[in-house]
């Protein structure tokens, strides 16, 4: 196992949500990747942020731990759960707050129905 | 990457599916899959076939899509 493979385990283990994005929850610098992490404010839900770009070794190791080739990348529970497209896809039908609350995960129920009506 | 280049790929992987592809630009494109093979599998297990199809077009910085908004389904 590589550093960087034993670092990504390291971060999705010892945190409930994880997103690999590139840039940062405040400052995104991908359009895919903001519109996860705004998903994930908008909500209230609390996650650790890693920055790819800020670390070659994670930008390529991220893809081959999970063996999926695009970034943004959301972990719950230590298990990969999509990038950009699924995530959307399971905000809008529920299926995230159902994983959520499976999870014990906490987020504003309130903040994600909103986002349905205004996508409806 | 042309347009046509990626539905290609996408028949040959899924010779019975619906597919759709989008994109003018080459780089930024979108493609929704309608595949029987997808039956039963979870929408990351779809994706990942997707990607297997597309041979490591996605792949790093030399990749020649660099997004590709996927919408996978199964065919009934």
């Amino acid at each position: 196992m590589t550093d960087a493979n034993a670092q990504i385990k390291e971060t999705v283990t010892s945190n409930d949500v994880v997103l690999f994005m590139k840039g940062t929850s405040e400052m995104p610098q991908c359009g895919f990747s903001s519109r996860v992490a705004g998903v994930l404010n908008y909500m209230g839900i609390d996650f650790k942020d890693v920055n790819v770009l800020a670390d070659e070794a994670i930008r390529q190791g991220v893809k081959d731990f999970s063996d999926w080739p695009t970034v943004p990348q959301l972990y719950v529970k230590g298990e990969f759960i999509g990038g950009c497209d699924i995530i959307t896809e399971m905000t809008l039908s529920g299926e995230l707050d159902t994983m959520l609350e499976e999870n014990g995960v906490a987020f504003d129920k309130e903040a994600a129905e909103k986002i349905r009506a205004s996508n409806a | 990457m042309d347009a046509s280049v990626l539905e290609d790929l996408l028949r040959d992987a899924f010779p019975t599916a619906d597919i759709m592809v989008d994109g003018a630009d080459g780089v930024h494109m979108a493609a929704q899959i309608i595949a029987e093979e997808f039956k039963g599998k979870n929408r990351v297990a779809q994706q990942r076939m997707v990607y297997a199809a597309l041979k490591g077009k996605m792949d790093g910085p030399n990749g020649e899509l660099h997004a590709l908004a996927l919408t996978t389904k199964v065919k009934e």
